[in-house]
């Protein structure tokens, strides 16, 4: 289950995903990306409060709309994530490029 | 046919394994008793041309004999596979470019008949309607490359996988080339092992069908599907190969992730070295454009030094180019409106620039940072504005989108023409484990004719040297020691066609000039050499047995010219950027050909020195024309080993395929 929060300004978009994030909804999120920035919505922050668990295609889908906002002007920020998911976001490096921000008014600065 | 390898061998295994050892140990010591006394006492220093490269050689083939030991040591015979998870959910992708698409339906229907639930889905990189057409009347899946290729490197196979990989989502994937058939079984035989979180790949063997016993072309490859993996497999290196395994999509995808951090760091970090070189040169010719021009640029110099700080520091990517380009930004922003009018020739000429430094490399596909375009970069004359525009496009060109390529993430590494190995690799250096599975659990078609053959060879032969270049095992962090030993082994091995260059060219000087690369070959040589030979001869028995390995052992002789090219080309690649020069190996059969002398003429010339040599030798000792016999009669042998070895390359030219058997779909 992925929400799509569209309350923060014309051209921004809040994307919470509940539970587990992996192979079987990865590409649900990636496809509310691009929804998002077909809608001119390019700042695309990912609430990963509700997120328990993150695995690589989830990254995945992370990077995969990072670029796809970043092509169209904007960004994807990630913001709020829970223990598992920063050990995984870890592991894999990808602190290295993309910042966590503590919260989704943070991120949307 | 389909009898299954695994069972049977089995309950032998620890006498086996213990005889391996044994002889392995022998022929390591043998070994080092003959070598040492052939570096000490034996090399002929007045023909040191010929002599040093000799025992060069020699010391080539003992190091060989000590990674084939090492390969053995751990012989592992896995037996009845565990019983998969009921739940486990697995993509079955078929890789097709050009192959006819009646022979792709074959391997599609079969994996659709494929028992454990899945999806089968034909990757057409072909894009054909045809395809499509013929798959979806099957009910099976067809993927082709999504819109974002367009233009973009396309990686070729790795390239093909990489686009399905994103629009599936298995937990797990069996990858099929185009013409290997399926049998049912194969998923209930080989996802068991996945109950083991830590294993990421599963390699079942390599087995064409369209092979004859005599097998001309040595195509089957029963020892490298069999003692050699596993003999990888107990030191947890058992390589994947491209076709007929079973990968954990999770593993892959982390793959991706970690590698795409990696690509992004390097892009970035190589585009603002260009920049600080391009605003460096601009600065010079700065003042001519007046005081806002000079501090446009220390505006931007400043920002390339401290986002190369931050980039060495750790600081997020994303971030660091953000602020860069805002820097950059407000940096132009200080020039005055009359230097942009001073400057408007400048960016006309900008526009007919060529393109950035960083270009598509046509082998592998991947994005290189051309060193020489970047010199001229730096070279060239920089007006300010100028300079700040190819600034703002380089770091552009590498921003965290990655822009130049397809997808960011590239899970099936495309830095090779031989994604499989460097694929797996980079799975064991972070930690995952691979399987091999020893049962023949798919049938596939093998080149049929020399030229075909070839071909693949030097392809595979290419790749693997190239992953020597590109990301060597011996320094490449997270592998074990074991790891690293099972993949330089394999590269090692490929370099033997120097070594057989002199093994032809001793004997033939010896007996036709006299030229002596050893001394005493009369006194130690024979009782250091025998010894030896017999016992890495029992070594390769005690492996071997029972396999049919004397193909193997031709063809790494007699492919010599082809593991010199294999090499020569890569080098040429990986250091001056020359093509590789490989073609994608035909599935299909061409039609009857002539003798084909281009291909083989190194063998043919080795062939017609060998036996004139022979010849001379047995006239000098039938009419005594020598001093030494017993030397001559040494070379005889070795010749006549030589020519016997090298017969297969004739044989196989005259090859025509197999007892024609039309196939029909």
């Amino acid at each position: 289950m992925i929400e799509l929060d569209t309350g923060f300004g014309d051209d921004a978009a809040v994307i919470r995903p509940q539970g587990r994030l992996t192979m079987v909804t990865a590409p649900q999120l990636r496809s509310l990306v691009l929804h998002a920035v077909e809608e001119q919505r390019v700042r695309v922050v990912v609430d990963l409060s509700q997120t328990e668990f993150m695995d690589s295609s989830g990254l995945g889908a992370l990077i995969a709309g990072l670029k796809a906002t970043r092509q169209a002007g904007g960004d994807l920020r990630i913001a709020c994530m829970g223990p598992q998911v920063a050990t995984i976001i870890q592991l894999a490096n990808l602190d290295r490029v993309l910042r966590p921000y503590d919260s989704v008014a943070e991120a949307l600065q | 046919m389909t009898e299954r390898p695994a069972a049977g061998l089995r309950s032998r295994l620890p006498s086996r394994l213990t005889l391996i050892r044994v002889t392995a140990v022998l022929a390591a010591i043998t070994g080092i008793n003959y070598l040492v006394w052939r570096w000490l006492d034996s090399i002929n220093w007045s023909a040191a041309w010929i002599a040093l490269p000799l025992v060069l050689a020699e010391t080539y083939s003992l190091i060989d004999t000590f990674f084939f030991g090492a390969t053995m040591w751990r012989l592992r015979e896995r037996g009845e596979p565990p019983p998969p998870a009921p739940d486990a959910t697995v993509d079955v992708f078929i890789t097709t470019y050009n192959e006819p698409v009646d022979l792709v339906m074959d391997t599609a229907r079969a994996a659709h008949r494929i028992r454990f639930p899945h999806l089968t889905w034909v990757l057409d990189d072909g894009d054909r309607a045809e395809m499509r057409a013929a798959a979806e009347a099957a009910g099976i899946g067809y993927l082709t490359r999504s819109a974002d290729w367009a233009d973009r490197p396309r990686h070729a196979k790795a390239g093909n996988l990489n686009n399905a990989l994103f629009a599936t989502q298995g937990e797990f994937l069996l990858i099929l080339d185009a013409d290997q058939v399926p049998l049912p079984a194969i998923l209930d035989r080989t996802l068991g092992y996945f109950t083991d979180p830590r294993v990421a790949i599963v390699q079942t063997p390599q087995y064409f069908v369209n092979v004859e016993d005599h097998d001309p072309l040595g195509c089957q490859s029963p020892l490298f599907y069999g003692p050699i993996q596993q003999g990888k497999d107990g030191w947890n290196a058992a390589f994947f190969c491209g076709s007929n395994a079973v990968l954990r999509r999770d593993a892959l995808m982390q793959l991706g992730v970690v590698g795409y951090v990696k690509a992004v760091q390097t892009a970035v970090g190589d585009a603002l070295r260009a920049a600080g070189s391009v605003v460096a040169k601009a600065r010079t010719q700065a003042r001519t454009y007046g005081p806002g021009a000079v501090m446009a640029l220390d505006g931007v110099g400043n920002a390339v030094r401290q986002a190369r700080a931050e980039l060495r520091s750790g600081v997020p990517v994303a971030l660091i180019t953000q602020d860069f380009q805002e820097r950059v930004d407000l940096a132009s922003r200080g020039m005055v409106a009359s230097d942009l009018e001073a400057l408007k020739a400048d960016l006309a000429e900008l526009a007919e620039l060529e393109s950035l430094p960083l270009e598509a490399d046509h082998d592998v596909g991947a994005m290189v940072v051309d060193e020489a375009a970047l010199d001229r970069l730096a070279d060239r004359e920089w007006s300010p504005l100028g300079a700040l525009e190819e600034v703002r496009a380089l770091v552009r060109a590498v921003d965290v989108d990655l822009d130049s390529e397809a997808q960011p993430i590239m899970p099936v590494a495309t830095i090779s023409v031989t994604e499989d190995m460097t694929t797996a690799m980079r799975l064991h250096a972070l930690g995952w484990r691979s399987v091999y599975h020893h049962e023949i659990l798919a049938h596939g078609l093998a080149p049929e004719s020399l030229a075909t053959m070839l071909g693949q060879r030097l392809r595979w032969a290419q790749g693997t040297i190239q992953v020597f270049f590109k990301e060597n095992p011996l320094t490449k962090p997270g592998l074990s020691l074991g790891q690293r030993t099972m993949y330089f082994a394999t590269m090692w091995s490929y370099l033997c066609g120097f070594a057989a260059v002199v093994y032809i060219a001793c004997p033939v000087l010896w007996v036709l000039f006299d030229v002596r690369p050893v001394q005493g070959v009369s006194g130690g040589f024979m009782v250091r050499l025998i010894p030896y030979l017999l016992c890495t001869q029992a070594m390769f028995l005690a492996v071997g047995y029972g396999i049919k390995t004397w193909r193997g052992q031709q063809y790494s002789l007699a492919l010599f010219p082809l593991w010199i090219r294999a090499c020569v080309t890569v080098v040429g690649n990986v250091y001056f950027g020359r093509k590789l020069g490989f073609v994608v190996t035909p599935k299909v059969r061409e039609e009857r050909r002539e003798f084909p002398w281009r291909l083989i003429w190194p063998q043919l010339v080795a062939i017609g020195a060998l036996a004139t040599a022979a010849v001379v030798a047995i006239l000098r000792l039938v009419f005594g024309w020598t001093a030494e016999p017993g030397a001559i009669l040494i070379n005889l042998v070795w010749m006549v080993y030589d020519l016997v070895v090298l017969s297969v390359i004739i044989e196989a030219a005259r090859y025509q395929g197999p007892p024609t058997e039309e196939k029909t779909a």
